[in-house]
């Protein structure tokens, strides 16, 4: 899967998190950019995209993640 | 909506909430509101998230109070102005083995122990008491799953030191709270946690990283069960089963087959199987769910089937059986209309696709399951909780034989002239009385189920109920009514207030497995007697149209109310003198 692949994808899954189908996501989006994304969401967010893409983010991963970049190099590695 | 039915992929649940909710809410579907207070011993977000989307997909518009992170406690027996303006209507304490603040050392004597279990377990009844006294409403509790790791191995099961032991001990304490405290419910997560999977359901990853005491993927399933209780709390539960016959409760065609050839009993495996379902189908007859019969079949080879001497459904077991080649959502308006319900307490069970998809969309509101392969059957139905039991009357237990009087009723009807007549033959006693103890349960189900008629529609719990007969300002009756084919129980249930000598009627409900017996007279004459014991000059009644209570539109206008007012949204009010010479308005029910 290419990172522009991933992107795609993760846009979806943020889509139906957010019910938002004008959301779209790239390497420098962060939870400031999307109005619901607060830290409660968040949780709900990562099992989504954990289930997405069949990997898991380890607890180091989810607290430091700093944005949707760094979440798809994560992603990246994994699969 | 078929993605939250039993069984549901809680991933897509958990990934489209905010889109599902919206879909629910555009959705026309009356809905009792109720006010729900979550105090919580972890996280309660997602747990609300997912409880909210089940409730309103089962007819109940949530409203939600969440304790601060982890302060079930503290909310729970300390003065809290917020939770008390909220005003519950249920109460959910959201606790798990991740509360339970101390286990026994290893070195600990037995005593010690002892005292650490009634110490652990006084933590929570304390906060039941102080609950109950202050707000009067019905109370879920979790029970404790089970550690997900063992320190004593084995042992510890059996081990008075070991974790597992204590927790066993402990929920059956709490078991022991509910048996003996009306409005108190258990919602068994260790049973669900066992279902899914303790190692799933404890990963500990949710709890040191969300303080979730279980994994995300789990909450769906326990929001599930949890709504499943509060749905069967306040009264909507489903009350009948109408079952398939052929690859139902059977293997086989009948009609091509022949009785004799049928798998039913233990010869095969096939057999054994559905021998195992008519055994769970018979045993729900004995919580009080009415069984019946839609089939395409010749009547004769129906009943045949039904006769299989290995079977352990029998014809008699059915109250009714509709076995013909009408479409079987005809079959089932009947059926609906035969006994008095409305469709949507239904639950169709048949084992055909095809046959599901027309009974679904021809009679909105019936449950229809898609139960799998017939090994798989028990499982789904179970879990689906159609019939979840909360509390067992025993008119619940005696219902399957109660409607299969009202049957006979019918029949002999046909045998008369006069309808008069009629209703003299039947030997009619009523008792009419105001609340008495023993009824306050069946009483408040009643207020909960009945919605067709219902003047009304105002729901109580068992304590509201129970303050109501308590009150000096109410007048408050039940009817029960007994005829030559059977006791039908508790039946009618009229409250008033009174205000400066008018008796103003809040609750007027009947069951409508009685209608057309006169007995919303003898309520009446009743009611007149005692406002003239009191001094009460007038009644008036108010009537609130909904979806399903026309049939009592023109209810005080029979009675000899007048109406003097309606407003935009058909509310009316309606008054009656209460004349010097009352004359009986029921001339067929002998009343005691």
């Amino acid at each position: 899967m290419t990172r522009e692949e991933v992107f795609k994808t993760l846009s979806e899954v943020f889509q139906d998190v957010f019910d938002d189908e004008t959301i779209t996501v790239n390497g420098t989006t962060t939870s400031e950019d999307i109005e619901d994304w607060d830290s409660l969401e968040h949780i709900n967010l990562i099992a989504a995209v954990e289930q997405e893409f069949g990997m898991k983010f380890t607890m180091g991963q989810v607290v430091t993640m700093k944005n949707v970049g760094e979440m798809a190099d994560i992603i990246i590695s994994q699969i | 909506m078929k993605a939250l039915e039993y069984p549901f992929n809680s991933e897509y649940i958990l990934k489209k909430s905010k889109r599902l909710k919206r879909e629910l809410l555009e959705e026309s579907m009356p809905r009792l509101k109720k006010k729900i207070a979550v105090l919580g011993g972890s996280t309660t977000h997602d747990i609300v998230r997912m409880l909210e989307l089940f409730l309103l997909n089962q007819g109940i518009e949530p409203e939600f109070y969440e304790s601060e992170y982890g302060q079930y406690f503290q909310e729970a027996m300390f003065e809290n102005e917020e939770l008390s303006s909220f005003a519950p209507d249920i109460i959910f304490f959201h606790t798990s083995n991740r509360n339970i603040a101390a286990y026994p050392q290893i070195e600990d004597s037995k005593e010690q122990v002892e005292e650490l279990l009634e110490e652990q377990y006084g933590h929570f009844s304390c906060m039941w008491d102080k609950l109950r006294d202050t707000y009067h409403c019905p109370i879920i509790q979790n029970n404790f799953e089970y550690p997900f790791y063992r320190m004593l191995g084995n042992k510890d099961a059996s081990d008075i030191h070991g974790r597992i032991r204590f927790i066993t001990r402990l929920n059956e304490r709490f078991y022991d709270y509910a048996q003996n405290h009306e409005n108190f419910y258990i919602n068994d997560i260790n049973y669900m946690a066992a279902a899914y999977g303790l190692d799933r359901w404890s990963d500990p990853f949710y709890w040191h990283m969300y303080k979730y005491c279980m994994c995300m993927q789990a909450i769906p399933e326990f929001a599930f069960n949890l709504s499943n209780i509060i749905k069967a709390v306040f009264g909507k539960n489903k009350k009948a089963l109408v079952l398939d016959l052929d690859n139902t409760l059977w293997g086989g065609v009948v009609g091509d087959d022949g009785a004799e050839n049928l798998e039913i009993g233990q010869e095969t495996s096939l057999g054994q199987v559905y021998s195992e379902f008519q055994g769970y189908i018979k045993a729900q007859k004995e919580i009080g769910v009415m069984l019946n019969v839609s089939s395409k079949n010749e009547e004769e080879n129906a009943l045949a089937g039904l006769s299989h001497p290995e079977g352990i459904l029998k014809p008699e077991d059915f109250i009714l059986i509709k076995a013909n080649w009408e479409p079987k959502s005809i079959n089932i308006d009947a059926i609906a209309s035969e006994l008095n319900i409305l469709p949507d307490s239904l639950v169709f069970v048949d084992d055909n696709p095809a046959e599901r998809e027309i009974v679904s969309v021809d009679v909105p509101g019936v449950a229809v399951p898609d139960i799998g392969r017939p090994e798989q059957y028990i499982h789904i139905l179970d879990r689906s909780g159609f019939f979840e039991v909360t509390g067992l009357s025993q008119d619940d237990r005696k219902r399957n034989e109660m409607y299969k009087a009202n049957l006979l009723r019918e029949k002999q009807q046909a045998g008369f002239a006069d309808y008069a007549q009629y209703l003299l033959s039947l030997s009619m006693h009523a008792v009419i009385k105001a609340f008495e103890p023993m009824y306050m349960s069946r009483i408040a189900q009643l207020t909960n189920k009945s919605n067709q008629f219902n003047l009304t529609t105002k729901r109580y719990t068992q304590s509201e109920i129970e303050q109501t007969a308590a009150s000096a300002d109410h007048i408050a009756l039940y009817g029960r009514l007994e005829d030559k084919f059977g006791d039908n129980g508790i039946v009618s249930v009229v409250i008033g207030r009174k205000e400066s000598r008018a008796l103003h009627i809040e609750l007027w409900i009947m069951s409508c497995r009685v209608l057309k017996r006169d007995m919303e007279y003898a309520m009446m004459d009743c009611l007149v007697q005692e406002c003239k014991k009191e001094d009460l000059h007038t009644i008036l009644g108010y009537y609130y149209p909904t979806a399903k209570n026309q049939m009592v539109k023109n209810f005080y206008d029979l009675q000899g109310f007048s109406k003097i007012e309606e407003d935009s949204e058909g509310n009316t009010t309606w008054e009656y003198k209460i004349p010097e010479n009352y004359e009986n308005k029921n001339k067929v029910i002998e009343v005691v």
